[in-house]
């Protein structure tokens, strides 16, 4: 696949993250367009979320620059990230356990009365349309987040990302803790999303995963972009290489490949 | 991405409980059953002492006194539940209310008349003692709620440090000297024979209760209706208004069953040249004012717990604080802003405490914090954050008081009573712990 032309969607620039002393991300570079999904990979530790957290807005890069449709923009708090119209499905899910469906959902961004009161009623009923969709067996929608199953709270990570009509998303692991049904469920859902023109960050440890789903793949190594390919131009053996001996597939030698599949 | 949002809705019904079991049967009202647990309880207690003190105890009169007695710890209790929920602590309650009363009295004893010459008649003096310690009890919680929220200092520490500091400057305030003579409007917050409504208000505000009972019942069904939820059976709703009305309206009537001490009634016949029948002249108090301020309060508190960001805010950052951050949430600002509610709710129960002394001593509020946070956590609130009820830590305060008033009136002295006190406290809490457990593994 060729990559398009046009300005690119998000665009992260030498972006630095260092805890302490340990440099978690290092001067690392990567593109989004819009329709595209961008698989980042690596290893534990590489770096990947520390990365995407820079945007949306967890953890501010201590250097570096973040483009949105070629703007330089700033982003020092997920406030600021919602408002350029990034959501992001955390690994960790970010739910509060201890309050319902609707209310994760809409958390941080309730609907409310003219009085300013909550709306609780039409936050459950847009709630109930969103999982009608992702997830049609759905139906705890009075009990606290903490008795669902972890399908059915991953709908809801994925609901309120997906409510709030994002042009950019990034997904953290967003099918670990799922079932086989339900992981077919959300690559439907990623797919869907990308037709209708979403830019799409995948975070993922399964390379099947990201070479069934992503257009182009980042990989990274210690903190370190080791590079980005078109999925077309690559095989999973040479990706693999890259995460694990961090060399791009013109580097890899029969011999590299050999040594991954003892 | 809007085909997502605008997707035909799902009419996904939940199944009704079933009607054949009891259980069954309870969860149709939808009650809280918590809360229902908690107020048998209350119940079994007071008759429990009832019953040893040979059926004495349960009179009007000593259950309006009970009331009163227990209203400055409830209402403290319902921000408590906040702050608790959110994964903090307030120690300093108890030296505040100190601080506050103390100045209730120097304002009016003092200040008012020596400071800004305001002569005796002047109008509205105690709603401006009020709206004064209101803002000093705002500012000392914003001071600790922005020490704890925006510097980051353990809240355990900051309000240990507001226990001792704040006690401190009660002294420094008057110079250690206990003060009296409050404004004679002020202190009916205090309750009391002429503190209280008396008989027609009463019934009044029983009445406005049952209406507002019934629109609250009926503004959720259509609510619900609205969005073609599964709405509560009739005879749920009916049997719901109807405890409640009666509940409402049987404790006006106990209130009003509680009368005016004989020597007070008959100076007010003197005065207004009535003739005092045979047995005396009977006056009904009704619903004494630190009791509406209590159940205003409660209202308010559970409408803010409830249905405004604040409240959400709160009980989410108190069951992840992460997600909270993460969803966008101002969370120091939230922290700093229950802080400030204490504060608040400090400054009233102050004002009920000074007014009952008609003034002020160094010890006003002495271990409040430790009644409060027992009521809040007897009440249900759990100290691993995100749950607490408003109405449960109201519930808690009367249970506490109830036992101590019930064991003082049993005979039982004080020492005694905080025994029991403290063994109460690390039963619910333990109670709670187990019931938790047995239904998680369930």
């Amino acid at each position: 696949m060729t990559v398009a032309d046009g300005t690119p969607l998000v665009e992260m620039q030498h972006i630095n993250v260092a805890f302490g002393g340990v440099h978690a991300v290092q001067n690392v570079t990567v593109d989004l367009r819009p329709g595209e999904v961008v698989g980042l990979v690596g290893g534990n530790g590489a770096g990947k979320t520390t990365l995407i957290r820079c945007l949306s807005g967890a953890h501010p890069a201590d250097s570096g620059q973040i483009l949105i449709d070629g703007q330089p923009v700033s982003i020092a708090n997920p406030r600021d990230a919602k408002a350029l119209g990034i959501e992001t499905i955390y690994q960790t899910l970010a739910l509060a356990e201890n309050i319902d469906a609707s209310a994760n959902v809409f958390l941080g961004r309730e609907l409310t009365s003219r009085f300013g009161d909550l709306d609780d009623a039409a936050m459950e009923s847009a709630t109930r349309r969103v999982m009608g969709r992702l997830n049609p067996n759905f139906k705890n929608f009075k009990t606290p987040v903490v008795s669902l199953s972890g399908g059915q709270r991953q709908a809801i990570a994925i609901g309120r990302a997906v409510h709030f009509n994002a042009r950019i998303l990034i997904m953290d692991e967003p099918t670990a803790a799922l079932g086989p049904a339900e992981t077919a469920q959300v690559r439907d859902l990623i797919k869907q999303l990308k037709s209708e023109g979403i830019g799409i960050f995948l975070i993922s440890h399964d390379i099947h995963d990201v070479f069934d789903l992503a257009d182009r793949i980042s990989v990274m190594l210690h903190g370190k972009l080791v590079g980005t390919v078109n999925k077309s131009d690559v095989t999973t053996d040479e990706v693999l290489a890259m995460i694990i001996m961090g060399k791009m597939p013109e580097e890899v030698t029969q011999k590299d490949l050999a040594m991954l599949h003892e | 991405m809007t085909n997502v949002a605008d997707a035909p809705p799902v009419h996904v019904q939940t199944q009704p409980p079933s009607r054949r079991s009891m259980s069954g049967l309870i969860a149709q009202t939808e009650v809280d059953l918590r809360l229902f647990g908690m107020l048998v309880a209350l119940a079994v207690i007071l008759l429990a002492f009832d019953i040893l003190s040979g059926g004495q105890m349960i009179s009007p009169t000593n259950m309006v006194t009970l009331s009163v007695q227990a209203t400055g710890i409830a209402i403290i209790a319902t921000g408590m539940v906040l702050v608790i929920v959110s994964r903090n602590i307030d120690l300093s309650v108890g030296s505040l209310v100190g601080f506050v009363a103390m100045s209730y009295a120097l304002l009016m004893t003092d200040w008012f008349p020596n400071i800004l010459h305001l002569p005796a008649d002047f109008p509205l003096t105690w709603a401006i003692a009020l709206a004064i310690g209101i803002a000093i009890g705002a500012a000392f919680g914003a001071v600790q709620g922005f020490i704890i929220a925006y510097v980051g200092v353990p809240s355990f520490i900051v309000t240990l440090g507001g226990l001792l500091t704040i006690r401190g400057l009660v002294w420094y305030l008057s110079q250690g000297a206990a003060v009296s003579g409050l404004d004679p409007t002020f202190q009916l917050i205090g309750g009391g024979a002429a503190g209280s409504m008396g008989a027609t208000l009463t019934w009044g505000v029983g009445v406005v209760g049952c209406l507002a009972v019934v629109a609250f019942l009926f503004s959720a069904r259509r609510q619900r209706r609205r969005f073609g939820f599964p709405i509560r059976p009739m005879w749920a709703e009916t049997v719901i208004g109807g405890v409640g009305c009666l509940a409402i309206l049987g404790l006006a009537a106990f209130a009003n069953a509680n009368y005016w001490p004989k020597g007070l009634a008959d100076r007010y016949a003197a005065d207004h040249g009535i003739a005092v029948p045979a047995g005396g002249l009977q006056i009904s108090t009704g619903f004494p004012y630190p009791i509406m301020i209590l159940i205003g309060v409660t209202i308010v508190m559970s409408w803010i717990a409830k249905r405004r960001r604040f409240g959400r805010y709160v009980y989410a950052y108190g069951g992840n604080p992460d997600a909270a951050l993460l969803a966008g949430i101002n969370t120091r600002w939230t922290i700093m802003k229950t802080y400030v509610v204490m504060g608040i709710l400090c400054a009233l129960a102050a004002a009920i405490a000074a007014a009952r002394l008609n003034g002020s001593t160094l010890d006003v509020g002495q271990s409040y914090e430790l009644y409060v946070i027992a009521a809040a956590v007897v009440g249900g609130t759990s100290f691993a954050g995100g749950t607490g009820s408003i109405a449960g830590a109201v519930v808690g305060a009367f249970v506490m008081q109830s036992i101590a008033y019930g064991l003082s009136f049993n005979g039982v002295n004080s020492p005694g009573q905080n025994v029991v006190a403290g063994i109460v406290l690390i039963l619910a809490v333990g109670f709670d712990a187990w019931n938790r457990r047995r239904s998680r593994s369930s």
